[in-house]
């Protein structure tokens, strides 16, 4: 038998040799995680964006102050979300909740109803995923669990900024997330460079975004009174929506209307009505009320003729 | 019951000779203030996040503690023979029993009682108020549900064949109580019978752990639970602890020990 030494030296060559002939296939190979900058996905792979969920809804879970439905109320979980509608929008000041047909408010919510903390819904809102005790210790258990709906208000909103942080890092192709963050601190907690920021990694990761355009040129137009700069970047969003629709991606109207809406309003503050009528044809293409398009566009038809 | 009093001196002086709990403590600590120190959005008052990482690990660690430490104390004494000796002296099985079950819940006690005064502490120094009420709450339901849990770890160690599989099947079975428990009924009505049925006699059956998870009422800052509620959730507690230990005692009393 040869000597342990001898045998240990052959296999450490060996391992030697191995190491150095799959080390460079393995710099080069397209599925290896170590070539990734980020931790997490060089630690769980694309697996990550299965989690970016979870994370998503946990920052809408703590704007609700922990009152949220569980994967056993799924059926409900769409129409309670309260974060995605945090966008405001155009000529909707105020407006928290992008309100359509699977709204289930009262009708003395609508319109312009701004939920915080002062939301007055009453128990048939609760019951809508609760529902009433089914049980002895259905109805024993809610003591120890949230069940009253209530907004995060006085700031308070901040503490949802931590699950949508980790929610881009795990899935950085969700411009959801970037969009909500930066409506949150430009709007609530007046962290208007953060905001900008976000929005700027945001688009790095997702270079198409017509939506992440749009939110930079709000920060522009509404909080840094840059219209210039707004001007160009709604213009560069329009462009992206086009492209995006071109390449038969179906973009949201809704970001259409936003846009061509907040570019004929900017027009419309430089009394550059031409520009104004140009951008309202626009947006009377993709908007459900026409008519009343029309006859603003018919409006400023007369005033320039004047 | 000085007797048993005497048996869980011994498992507390075993516990805290032991490094477990050093290791899970120094482990939450690092964690929680490695979180704690990255300045997300440039806002050094953003605390909840902190809140709910602190305790999830002191959930984690707490029933690991409980779990392993009730785990091992009959089949240790049995294993290491030394039970011959400790039965030989005037000590009943069922006060041995208790024993075990007093200091494994003393110790997890313990335990819980530094657990949350670090937790207190950290979110006391970034929130800049200290719910004392609300956190003495959170403790005590959180002590109740590790006797319940000691004590079917206990029972799990005269049922089951080895450390390592009662170690898994409880941690199993606490857990998923803990995610599923309070939604059982609601399962129950998806279904058809027979299933129903069983599924809903399980919702009744089990003890249902959740009610001293208030972990989401301590991260929103949400109000105290009335002391009638938290009484009665000790004495569902205690009536499930007695349950479990009544059951060891059944079946340890007649046990061969060889």
């Amino acid at each position: 038998m040869a000597s342990p030494a001898l045998i240990l030296g052959l296999l450490f060559a060996l391992c030697l040799s191995l190491g150095s002939a799959l080390g460079s296939w393995f710099q080069g190979w397209s599925g290896g995680r170590n070539q990734s900058a980020n931790v997490l996905n060089a630690l769980i792979g694309d697996s990550r964006r299965m989690f970016a969920n979870h994370f998503f809804a946990k920052a809408d879970a703590y704007f609700h102050s922990g009152y949220y439905p569980t994967i056993f109320d799924s059926q409900k979980r769409e129409e309670e979300s309260h974060l995605a509608g945090g966008h405001e929008p155009a000529g909707e000041e105020g407006e928290l909740h992008q309100h359509d047909e699977n709204c289930k408010h009262d009708e003395s919510d609508e319109p312009g109803h701004q939920h915080d903390a002062s939301c007055n819904h009453d128990d048939s809102e609760e019951a809508s995923f609760l529902g009433k005790p089914k049980d002895w210790i259905d109805r024993f258990s809610r003591n120890f669990y949230p069940v009253h709906h209530s907004h995060l208000e006085k700031g308070g909103e901040r503490e949802l900024l931590p699950w949508l942080r980790v929610s881009a890092e795990l899935d950085p192709q969700r411009v959801e997330t970037y969009t909500i963050a930066a409506y949150w601190l430009r709007s609530r907690l007046g962290k208007v460079k953060e905001a900008e920021q976000f929005l700027r990694e945001g688009l790095r990761a997702n270079p198409g975004s017509c939506e992440i355009y749009f939110e930079l040129g709000r920060i522009h137009a509404e909080d840094l009174k840059e219209p210039a700069m707004a001007r160009n970047l709604w213009e560069i969003a329009l462009r992206k929506w086009a492209a995006q629709e071109k390449a038969g991606e179906k973009p949201d109207g809704f970001v259409f209307q936003e846009i061509t809406g907040n570019l004929a309003k900017l027009a419309l503050n430089e009394n550059d009505f031409e520009q104004a009528i140009y951008y309202l044809k626009f947006l009377k293409q993709k908007s459900p009320t026409p008519d009343r398009i029309e006859a603003q566009i018919q409006e400023l038809e007369l005033k320039l003729k004047k | 019951m000085n007797n048993a009093f005497a048996v869980a001196g011994i498992v507390i002086k075993e516990m805290y000779r032991r490094k477990d709990f050093y290791v899970l403590f120094i482990l939450t600590a690092l964690i929680t203030l490695a979180m704690g120190s990255f300045k997300l959005f440039n806002d050094d008052r953003i605390v909840r996040y902190l809140k709910e990482i602190c305790l999830l690990l002191i959930w984690i660690s707490s029933l690991v503690i409980a779990i392993t430490t009730a785990a091992r104390q009959l089949p240790a004494e049995k294993e290491l023979r030394t039970i011959f000796p400790l039965l030989a002296k005037p000590i009943t099985r069922g006060q041995l029993i208790l024993g075990k079950f007093l200091g494994c819940w003393l110790a997890c006690g313990m335990a819980l009682l530094l657990f949350y005064v670090f937790f207190g502490i950290i979110s006391g120094a970034r929130e800049h108020q200290f719910p004392v009420f609300n956190y003495l709450q959170a403790l005590w339901l959180h002590w109740i549900l590790l006797a319940v849990v000691v004590a079917l770890v206990l029972f799990g160690s005269v049922v089951l064949s080895a450390v390592s599989v009662n170690v898994t099947i409880s941690f199993i079975v606490v857990v998923g109580i803990l995610f599923v428990g309070r939604h059982l009924n609601k399962v129950a009505l998806q279904l058809t019978e027979p299933a129903q049925s069983i599924v809903y006699s399980i919702y009744f059956a089990i003890p249902h752990l959740e009610f001293y998870d208030v972990r989401d009422l301590i991260i929103h800052d949400l109000p105290a639970i009335p002391w009638k509620i938290v009484i009665l959730a000790g004495g569902y507690g205690a009536c499930y602890t007695g349950l479990f230990l009544f059951a060891t005692w059944l079946i340890f009393r007649r046990k061969a020990l060889n």
